[in-house]
């Protein structure tokens, strides 16, 4: 009996990872069992002390060049062996682009049920996930029956919190003989160099209010002084001012920043959808009525024409 | 070459949801139910796809009695016939069991290539394509914006944080899709009136040769609630310079966030 946790990377482990492993550990401590972790990447080494203070008593790796990208060929046969193997009763993924299907594909292999893109699971006898349904209208606490009971979590959404404890052991497998059946030809950043919108710990994102894709160098301005990634609400995505993997929202991107600064969106319930779950959340608007005032935390009424800068250079000095 | 496109009938998420008395579900009398965003998407793909090199659109969908009218618009669209699978009423089924059904009717039909929306708007559960692929040992990708078909294989964009990777599957394959692949079309009136004499078969459960013991849901909500209302909601006043100021002081100095 185990708990098995997924550790995503992508180069290095990501930090959803370690987000993963601090539920994980949670769960497994509240249901008196070990808690094991598998890494499928090129190489862990050199990131094994990352992984002490989880509890987690062995990370089987398996490491190779042609495992550096996420393949289901590749992938779900180990996770599903590997949960067999140690008798798995709970599983913990990340809800990443990739994290989603990985674990999608393994319940299906394992023939149980999968809590996907969850802000929280804890053990109270049995597994409860706490799953957004309904554009996030709803918050539901779902009880999974199957063994193993599968959760993936939303980035952002558990704070990774090692506590003192040893380096895991760490369990060298070699990968299995698989016929990879997808090919991967291509891997193209889109964005490179820009922080990602769903890992990023502060996100700007601009609405309609920007007026125009001449001028949205006012929110790239401000993420910047910020450290944030940049978003992007439906109505601008629509109007193709940017690309779409900008968009946050129901048909967009999912974000959890600590700090989410809406500048110029109305904040209809699609955008809010996307959003919902900030830590704290920022609006900017002319429009006093405007919906986002009543689910942000700190609202400016004004002209963000006005507000974006200035709040650029107030946080630039403080940060100088 | 024939596509099978997965549809699902959920309710608007402009609708306002209501915690019922039994703290485990929502009021359904008053939602308003569309075809789930994404599947129009995969819809549309599919039907393209058919126009331009021939062959057969099946739109295959699982729900109650009403699921049927989602799939008569996608007929509209341009679909040729519909395979509904109808669950007995009160079953519940996970998403391990949706994918064992439409695993079963996909094995009768073979498919060259199955698309379906990336996910169901009503759960955002985004698994049940992985599943059915995997329970047929089909190729899949997920979270498909680019689609082209070559002799027996389908090469695709599939979008990942911050970038994408470009893929190469063998066919039969199943991709779930994403939004910015193409724009759907409105169906037109002719199209409506001629999409209700396509072919719309009924299986049950019982028809593919699953009991409700093995689809029946192995997760129940225990319990639902409203999100978070909790927010401060401080307008913060002042000329621009000192709201800034203000604000900022608030995210680094009150709440450490900055």
């Amino acid at each position: 009996m185990s708990v098995l946790v997924l550790l995503e990377q992508r180069g290095g482990l990501k930090a959803c990872a370690f987000e993963a492993a601090t539920a994980a550990r949670e769960i497994a401590s509240a249901a008196g069992m070990e808690l094991n972790a598998v890494y499928i990447g090129q190489s862990l080494t050199g990131q094994e002390e990352c992984l002490a203070g989880y509890g987690i008593a062995k990370v089987y790796a398996y490491e190779h060049e042609s495992l550096s990208h996420y393949s289901n060929d590749a992938y779900v046969p180990i996770v599903r062996d590997l949960a067999r193997e140690l008798d798995a009763k709970v599983i913990i993924g990340s809800a990443t682009a990739l994290g989603k299907e990985l674990c999608a594909s393994v319940a299906a292999r394992l023939g149980v049920e999968l809590a996907q893109d969850a802000i929280g699971a804890a053990w109270d006898g049995g597994l409860v996930a706490k799953k957004p349904l309904y554009a996030g209208k709803v918050l539901a606490d779902v009880r999974i029956h199957s063994i193993p009971a599968m959760v993936s979590l939303r980035p952002n959404t558990v704070q990774a919190a090692p506590q003192a404890g040893p380096t895991p052991e760490i369990v060298r497998r070699s990968m299995p003989e698989v016929t990879l059946r997808s090919v991967i030809r291509d891997t193209a950043a889109a964005t490179a160099g820009k922080i990602e919108l769903t890992e990023a710990k502060i996100v700007v994102s601009g609405g309609r209010g920007v007026g125009g894709p001449e001028h949205w160098h006012v929110i790239e301005n401000l993420a910047e002084a910020m450290g944030a990634a940049v978003g992007a609400s439906r109505a601008v995505v629509d109007a193709g001012w940017v690309h779409h993997a900008m968009q946050v929202g129901q048909t967009g991107k999912v974000v959890s920043p600590d700090i989410y600064v809406a500048c110029g969106i109305s904040g209809a319930i699609q955008h809010q959808a996307g959003m919902r779950t900030s830590k704290i959340i920022v609006a900017i608007n002319k429009d006093p009525n405007a919906n986002i005032f009543k689910l942000c935390d700190y609202g400016i009424v004004g002209d963000l024409f006005e507000v974006c800068p200035a709040l650029a250079e107030e946080v630039r000095k403080v940060r100088a | 070459m024939k596509i099978a496109v997965l549809v699902k009938r959920v309710p608007d998420t402009a609708s306002v949801f209501k915690v019922a008395p039994d703290g485990k579900s929502v009021l359904t009398d008053d939602l308003k139910y569309v075809i789930s965003p994404y599947d129009e998407h995969a819809a549309e793909e599919a039907i393209r796809i058919q126009e331009a090199g021939g062959g057969e659109v099946v739109v295959i969908s699982l729900g109650g009695g009403d699921t049927q009218e989602i799939m008569r618009t996608v007929l509209a669209m341009g679909a040729d016939r519909g395979i509904h699978i109808a669950p007995p009423e009160g079953l519940e089924l996970g998403g391990h069991g949706v994918a064992l059904a439409l695993a079963a009717v996909l094995k009768r039909e073979a498919p060259d290539l199955v698309l379906a929306g990336k996910q169901a708007v009503d759960g955002d559960a985004a698994q049940v394509p992985e599943r059915v692929a995997e329970l047929l040992e089909w190729p899949h990708a997920s979270v498909v914006s680019k689609l082209e078909l070559g002799a027996g294989k389908a090469t695709v964009d599939r979008e990942i944080e911050g970038g994408k990777y470009r893929i190469e599957l063998p066919l039969p394959a199943v991709l779930s899709i994403e939004k910015g692949i193409n724009t759907p079309r409105y169906p037109k009136l002719p199209n409506i009136m001629k999409a209700k004499k396509k072919p719309l078969d009924t299986v049950t459960l019982e028809d593919l040769g699953l009991s409700a013991d093995v689809v029946r849901s192995q997760a129940e909500i225990a319990q639902v609630a409203s999100p978070r209302t909790d927010r401060r909601n401080k307008i913060v006043g002042g000329d621009t310079a000192e709201a800034a100021r203000e604000v900022v002081r608030q995210l680094r100095d009150e709440d450490k966030a900055l």
